[in-house]
C-alpha cells in the first residue's frame, strides 16, 4: 500500500461509528459463539450416548441422549437465530468487506449455508424422530449430523482464516481485487491450524460443559448410575481432546507466528524485533513500549517461538502504528492468549488426574475436589472460547482483511447514533433470550431431578424406591 | 453466461425463502390473530404442532439468499445493506424475537409467560415479513444505486410499503393454506373450516393490495411495472392468478394436499414474474447482472457448490417434508423424559 494511502487511511482512522459497529459485532458474536460449542459437538455427545443405549440396550443411556436431545432442541433453535444475526450483520455494520471482497472469500459461506441447512435438516428428523421412527432408523438418520457440522465449521473457518492471511487474488490498478483462485483462498495459510485448534476447542467444551452438569450432582450426592454415565461419556471425550488441543494450540501459535508476526508481537506484547525474547505472563504495555505488571520469564518467548533463545521475534515497532494494534489492543489480545493457555494448561492436568486414576483403577477419581475441578471446567473453557476468538480477532486490529483493508474502510456509513441505539435493543433481546434459554434448561433439570427421585407408583411417605443406583439417591 | 446462472439461482433462493419462509411467518401471523388464550387455544395448538419440526429447516433459505447475494454479486450485497439500513436491521431483531419467542414459548409452563413469548412470536411474525418485502420494493422500485446512503427514501415510499403489506398478506395465505392441509392431518375438523375461511380471506386481501400495487408502481416503479404488464412476466402472473384461484377452489374440495401445491405455485410464480420483469437488472435500472457479478471463477465455483448441494440436500429434505407430513415427526413429550 503506498505512503499517501496510508496516511489517507490514518486521517479517516476512526470514523464515529467504528466504535458501536465493532461493539455491536463484538456483542453478537461473543453471545453466539457460547453456543457454537454445543451446536458442533452436542449431536456428536448424544449419538456417542445414544448408540451406547441401543446396542447394550441400556436404559439409562437412552434417558440421557433423550433428555440432551430435549435440550439440543432449545439451544439449536437460539443458535440459528444469533447465527442468522451475524450474517445480517455483514451487510449491516461491514458492507465495505462484503463489497470488495465478498466474492473472494464468500465461498467458503456458500459451503457453509448448505452444510447447515443439512445439520438444520437432520437434526429437526432426529430430535423429532424419537418417539415414531424405528430405534436403529432414528440412529443412523442422525449420525450425519456431525460431519455436517464440521463441514459448516470448514466454511466458517475458511472465512475467517482468509481474512488473517488473505491470498489467492491480485489487486488490479485501483486496488481491487482481480484473477481470484478460489481454491488458495479456501486454503490459506492460517486455515488449516485455525481448523483444527477450532475443531478441539468446541468439543472438549460441550464434553466438559455437560460432564459437569452431572459433576454438580455427584458432588451433591446422587452417585446412580445415571449421574456415572452422564459424567463419563463426556468427560472421557473431552479428557482425550486435551492433551490433543495442548499440541494444536501451541501449533497455532507458532503458525501465527510464521504467518502474522504483528499478531504474535500483540499476544506476547513483543514491543522491540530482537533475539531472547523473554515471555510475560499477564503485565500491561504501555505507549512508550515499557511493560508494567505480569511475570517475566526471561528468554522463554524466543524459546516458544522457535525452540532456540537465540529465534529472532518480530516486534510492534516493526510497522508504522497505523498498522499494528494500539497498546490497548495489544494488551486485550494478551491477557486473552495468556487466560486461554493457563486454563488449557490447568485443563491438562484435570485431564491426567482422570487417565491416571482410569488406568490405575479402572474408575473415578474419589476426590471431591475432582469433581469440584471437573464441574468448573465447562465454564473455563467457555472462557477459552472467548478467549480464543478475542485473541484472534483483537490481535488482527486494525485490519479487518489482514494487510489489505482496515476496519474502519469496511464499516458502514450508517450514524453512530443508530448503532449505539441498535446494541442497546440488542443487549437486551439476547440477555432476554439467553436469560430465558438458561432458565429454562435449569427447569428441565429440576423437573427430570424430582420425577427421577419419585419413581412412578412411589406413595408420599411410603417405602422409596431407590432404582438402578449403588448407593441411593441422598437428598 | 455465469453471472445468469446464479442470478437464476438466487431467485431460486428467494422464491423457496418466500414460500417455506412465508408459510411459517403465516402461521405465526395467524397465531397473532387468533385471539385470547381461551378462543385462540385450539388454533395456536395446531400452529405449535405444525410449524416446530420444520421451522428452522424453512427460515435456513434466508442465509442462502444472503451468502449468494455477498458471494455471487457482492455490489448488490453492498448497495442493498448500505441504503436499507434500517429495515433489515429491523427485521434482523425481528427474526431473533421470533425464533427466541416460538422456541421458548413451548417449554414454559405459565400461562403468562407463555403469553408473553407467544407475543413477542406472533408481533414479530408480523413485521419481518413487512421489513423485508419493504426492502424488496424499494430495490425494485429502483430507489437505491450503488452508492446510495441510508435513507427513509429508500423503503418508506408507496412501492414499498404496499410490498411490504403484499408480503404479509401472502404469508398470511400460505400460512392458511398449510394449516388447513395440517388440521386434517391432525384430525382437527374444527380447524379446517377455520383455517380454510383465512385463507380465503388473505387471497382477497391479496387481490386487493395487488390492484392498489399495479396503481402505486405504475409511476413510482415503472421498469418493474412494465416487466410485469408485458411479454413473459405477466404471462406468468396470469398463471400465478389462476394459481391462487385454483387454491380457493381446492380448498373448497377439500383437496388441501394439492391446494399447498398451487399455493407455493403462486407465490414462487410471482417471484419469478418479479425476478424476470427486472431483467437484465438487479436493481432497475443502475446495476445489471452483468454490472454486479464477482469473479467469474468465483461464480464457477459456487454453481458447483449448489449443485453438489443441491444432490446432498434434496434428498434429506424430501424425507424431512414426507416424514412431517405423515406424522412421523413429533416432539419428545415430558413423559418420554422421565421414563427409564
Amino acid at each position: 500500500m503506498s505512503g499517501t494511502h496510508s496516511a489517507i487511511a490514518l486521517l479517516a482512522d476512526t470514523p464515529p461509528q467504528l466504535l458501536p459497529a465493532r461493539e455491536l459485532m463484538a456483542f453478537t458474536l461473543a453471545s453466539h459463539i457460547l453456543l457454537v460449542p454445543f451446536g458442533v459437538a452436542l449431536p456428536a455427545i448424544t449419538l456417542l450416548m445414544h448408540y451406547r443405549g441401543l446396542r447394550g440396550g441400556d436404559p439409562v443411556a437412552l434417558q440421557l441422549a433423550r433428555r440432551w436431545s430435549a435440550v439440543m432442541a432449545v439451544q439449536f433453535a437460539i443458535g440459528i437465530v444469533t447465527g442468522t444475526v451475524l450474517s445480517f450483520e455483514f451487510g449491516l455494520l461491514w458492507p465495505g468487506m462484503m463489497g470488495r471482497w465478498g466474492d473472494v472469500f464468500g465461498l467458503g459461506f456458500g459451503i457453509e449455508a448448505w452444510a447447515f441447512f443439512l445439520e438444520a435438516i437432520l437434526i429437526a428428523i432426529y430430535l423429532h424422530g424419537w418417539r415414531r421412527l424405528k430405534p436403529w432408523t432414528h440412529f443412523w438418520l442422525g449420525v450425519p449430523l456431525p460431519l455436517t457440522a464440521l463441514m459448516g465449521a470448514f466454511g466458517i473457518i475458511a472465512a475467517n482464516s482468509w481474512m488473517n492471511t488473505p491470498r489467492g487474488f491480485t489487486l488490479d490498478a485501483d486496488g481491487n481485487p482481480v484473477h481470484v483462485n478460489v481454491q488458495q483462498a479456501v486454503f490459506t495459510p492460517m486455515f488449516g491450524p485455525e481448523y483444527w485448534h477450532f475443531v478441539a476447542g468446541v468439543i472438549l467444551t460441550a464434553g466438559y460443559v455437560v460432564a459437569g452438569v452431572y459433576a454438580v450432582g455427584w458432588l451433591r450426592g446422587r452417585r446412580d448410575r445415571y449421574h456415572r454415565l452422564g459424567f463419563t461419556v463426556p468427560f472421557t471425550v473431552a479428557a482425550i481432546l486435551t492433551p490433543v488441543q495442548f499440541m494444536l494450540g501451541d501449533s497455532i501459535a507458532r503458525s501465527i507466528f510464521h504467518k502474522q508476526p504483528v499478531k504474535f508481537a500483540a499476544a506476547e506484547i513483543v514491543w522491540k524485533t530482537g533475539t531472547h525474547v523473554p515471555e510475560y505472563m499477564f503485565g500491561r504495555l504501555n505507549s512508550d513500549g515499557t511493560i508494567s505488571g505480569g511475570l517475566k520469564i526471561p528468554q522463554l518467548d524466543s524459546i516458544l517461538a522457535g525452540f532456540s533463545p537465540d529465534t529472532k521475534v518480530t516486534g510492534l515497532t516493526s510497522v508504522p502504528a497505523s498498522d499494528r494494534p494500539t497498546p490497548t489492543q495489544a494488551t486485550i489480545a494478551h491477557w486473552a492468549f495468556d487466560i486461554m493457555v493457563t486454563i488449557g494448561s490447568l485443563l491438562l492436568l484435570l485431564a491426567l488426574w482422570y487417565a491416571w486414576c482410569w488406568l490405575r483403577r479402572r474408575d473415578l477419581p474419589r476426590s471431591p475436589w475432582f469433581f469440584r475441578c471437573a464441574a468448573l471446567a465447562g465454564a473455563a473453557c467457555l472462557l477459552t472460547v472467548e478467549c480464543g476468538w478475542i485473541t484472534t480477532e483483537v490481535g488482527r486490529q486494525p485490519w479487518i482483511v489482514y494487510q489489505n483493508m482496515r476496519v474502519s474502510e469496511a464499516v458502514t456509513d450508517t450514524r453512530a447514533s443508530s448503532l449505539w441505539t441498535m446494541l442497546g435493543i440488542v443487549v437486551v433481546v439476547y440477555a432476554a433470550a439467553f436469560g430465558t434459554f438458561l432458565a429454562v434448561v435449569l427447569k428441565m433439570r429440576t423437573r427430570w431431578r424430582t420425577a427421577d427421585e419419585l419413581p412412578e407408583g412411589d406413595t408420599p411417605y411410603g417405602p422409596r424406591v431407590v432404582a438402578g443406583s449403588t448407593k441411593g439417591s441422598a437428598r | 453466461m455465469i453471472q445468469d446462472v446464479v442470478a437464476w439461482v438466487l431467485l431460486a433462493a428467494v422464491a423457496a425463502y418466500a414460500c417455506a419462509g412465508g408459510t411459517d411467518y403465516g402461521a405465526g401471523f395467524w397465531d397473532l390473530v387468533a385471539g385470547g388464550s381461551e378462543r385462540g387455544k385450539r388454533p395456536r395448538w395446531l400452529i405449535d404442532h405444525a410449524m416446530e419440526p420444520v421451522w428452522e429447516t424453512n427460515n435456513v433459505w434466508l442465509i442462502f439468499v444472503l451468502v449468494i447475494m455477498w458471494t455471487g454479486f457482492p455490489v448488490l450485497f453492498q448497495t442493498l445493506f448500505t441504503a436499507m439500513w434500517l429495515p433489515l436491521a429491523l427485521a434482523a431483531v425481528g427474526l431473533v424475537l421470533r425464533g427466541a419467542g416460538f422456541a421458548l414459548r413451548k417449554p414454559m409452563t405459565r400461562l403468562a409467560r407463555r403469553r408473553i413469548y407467544g407475543a413477542v412470536f406472533a408481533v414479530s411474525s408480523l413485521l419481518t415479513p413487512f421489513f423485508l418485502g419493504a426492502a424488496v420494493g424499494g430495490l425494485a422500485s429502483g430507489k437505491v444505486a450503488p452508492g446510495t446512503k441510508a435513507s427513509a427514501d429508500a423503503w418508506a415510499n408507496g412501492t414499498s410499503v404496499i410490498a411490504g403489506l403484499l408480503t404479509i398478506a401472502a404469508t398470511a395465505f400460505l400460512g392458511a393454506v398449510f394449516l388447513t392441509a395440517d388440521a386434517r392431518r391432525f384430525d382437527a375438523a374444527d380447524l379446517v373450516g377455520y383455517f380454510r375461511l383465512r385463507a380465503w380471506c388473505s387471497l382477497g386481501v391479496v387481490a386487493v393490495l395487488a390492484v392498489v400495487g399495479l396503481a402505486v408502481t405504475h409511476d413510482d416503479a415503472r421498469y418493474v411495472y412494465d416487466g410485469l404488464t408485458s411479454g413473459i412476466g405477466l404471462a406468468l402472473v396470469l398463471v400465478a392468478a389462476v394459481s391462487a384461484l385454483a387454491t380457493a377452489g381446492l380448498l373448497y374440495r377439500a383437496a388441501t394436499g394439492w391446494a399447498r401445491i398451487t399455493a407455493v405455485g403462486s407465490v414462487a410464480l410471482v417471484v419469478v414474474a418479479w425476478g424476470l420483469a427486472q431483467r437484465p437488472y438487479l436493481i432497475p435500472t443502475s446495476l445489471t447482472v452483468d454490472q454486479a457479478a464477482g469473479a467469474s471463477t468465483t461464480l464457477r465455483w459456487l454453481v458447483l457448490v449448489t449443485v453438489i448441494a443441491v444432490v446432498l440436500v434434496g434428498p434429506p429434505l424430501v424425507l424431512l417434508y414426507r416424514l412431517d407430513t405423515r406424522g412421523e415427526l413429533q416432539p419428545l413429550t415430558e413423559a418420554d423424559l422421565r421414563e427409564k
